[in-house]
């Protein structure tokens, strides 16, 4: 029941894009047809759901204080959390490539919806921006994995839904200097007062 | 991008320390050449701290850290970083200066490093740090990388600053901690109130505040997006 909650308030509460701002380059970038924006909101939520988990191991049994305790008792002392940021962008940038292959050779149909988006997944604030709440939430490994994943559908949802609007925008006159970024920037505020209307949902 | 690379590939043996072409690379992306603004680059993970202008200043100051330093390293390292990795040399370097950044806060700034928490570890994602390495530094030479990751990193400084000066004189009625809505209220009488407005807090006030000052400064520059 709590996994539930912590997925349901991971999509519309703590939205990646509306709480935090987190990969609002990808989502400004490429959110001008519904249909890319779908195969990158995709590829987010199936790259959070992998890495999320992934980073959580490595945070437990090699990075956080006394970590290392498995190996030895005399490891216990050891802290290494201030690898953290290396070791987790190295994870990242390790897991898109090797997604990137096994969607390849597996799911070939697949791949050629998600491929041009997968590398520029790696340097999505996004991405990273899950493992480090991750981490200094706490969380246990089946919460990291609801967490990951619902903050990525949470990603989906809005990259999505701004597409929708952004493709019925192109119809109506924009001042010159608002065009692009300025009424998007507008526009998202506007989606993140929708969004606030969830806040005082608790499960 | 590919202009700038460009003009550094011809040869002058002896340039000035501030030559024409060196102060046009830290002016240019202030105003007409906004990474923010102009180029849409790095509003990731900038935003989420501009509620105070106190942790913003520390964010600027660090970002402006990042960009300049990985700029000299890469620029240095740039004729022997092969091709093909050097997206994880580029993130390698990157996310050791944040390390560097971020265990510096936490031995002289511990409050400001809680308040920033995950945001300063978000540099390392910011696409202007990447941008500038790819479109720049892996192609010139260190002390031109140099000043152009400081005009970068300027030209988004002064942007997330103007955020964050809206945002919290509106949202929290103070200026740096210090008040200014009690201020005025006591210069005009003891039952005037100058009212903090709730929105400028929350996420949203970033979003729709960053969006003026898009437009006013793209009616400015007459910089139209199509």
């Amino acid at each position: 029941m709590e996994l539930i909650s912590l997925g349901i308030r991971s999509v519309f509460i703590d939205n990646m894009i509306f709480a935090y701002f987190l990969g609002m380059c990808s989502f400004l970038a490429v959110s001008k047809k519904v249909s890319t924006a779908l195969g990158l909101g995709a590829a987010v939520v199936f790259v959070l759901s992998v890495t999320t988990p992934v980073n959580w191991l490595l945070n437990e049994f090699v990075l956080k204080e006394g970590a290392l305790t498995w190996i030895g008792a005399d490891m216990a002392s050891i802290d290494l959390s201030f690898l953290r940021f290396i070791m987790f962008i190295a994870i990242i940038a390790a897991m898109v490539q090797l997604v990137e292959m096994v969607v390849e050779k597996f799911a070939p149909a697949l791949y050629g919806q998600l491929g041009i988006f997968l590398p520029l997944i790696a340097v999505n604030c996004a991405i990273l921006g899950g493992s480090l709440f991750m981490a200094q939430r706490d969380y246990t490994f089946a919460e990291s994995a609801v967490y990951g994943f619902g903050s990525g559908t949470g990603f989906l949802l809005a990259i999505v839904a701004l597409a929708a609007i952004r493709e019925k925008l192109k119809y109506s006159a924009v001042p010159n200097g608002l065009k692009g970024l300025g009424i998007t920037m507008l526009l998202t505020g506007l989606m993140g007062i929708a969004f606030m209307s969830f806040m005082g949902i608790d499960l | 991008m590919s202009t700038e690379t460009a003009k550094a590939i011809e040869k002058k043996p002896a340039e000035a320390l501030f030559s024409k072409r060196r102060k046009k690379l830290v002016t240019d992306p202030l105003v007409d050449d906004n990474p923010i603004t102009i180029q849409v680059l790095g509003i990731c993970s900038a935003l989420a701290v501009t509620t105070q202008m106190k942790p913003t200043l520390v964010m600027a100051i660090s970002v402006i850290f990042v960009i300049a330093m990985s700029n000299f390293v890469i620029s240095v390292m740039r004729n022997t970083i092969p091709g093909r990795v050097r997206i994880i040399v580029q993130l390698a370097v990157v996310a050791t200066l944040v390390t560097l950044v971020s265990e510096v806060l936490k031995a002289f700034a511990y409050d400001m490093y809680k308040e920033l928490s995950v945001f300063i570890g978000l540099i390392i994602t910011n696409c202007i740090v990447m941008g500038r390495l790819e479109a720049f530094a892996l192609g010139n030479k260190p002390y031109d990388s140099v000043l152009d990751g400081l005009g970068s990193a300027m030209g988004y400084s002064w942007i997330i600053l103007t955020v964050a000066f809206f945002r919290e004189l509106w949202g929290s009625g103070s200026v740096f901690g210090i008040p200014v809505f009690e201020t005025i209220s006591g210069w005009i009488g003891p039952d005037f109130k100058l009212a903090t407005n709730g929105l400028m807090v929350s996420p949203v006030g970033a979003f729709i505040i960053l969006g003026l000052i898009v437009w006013v400064q793209r009616t400015k520059t007459g910089y139209v997006e199509h």
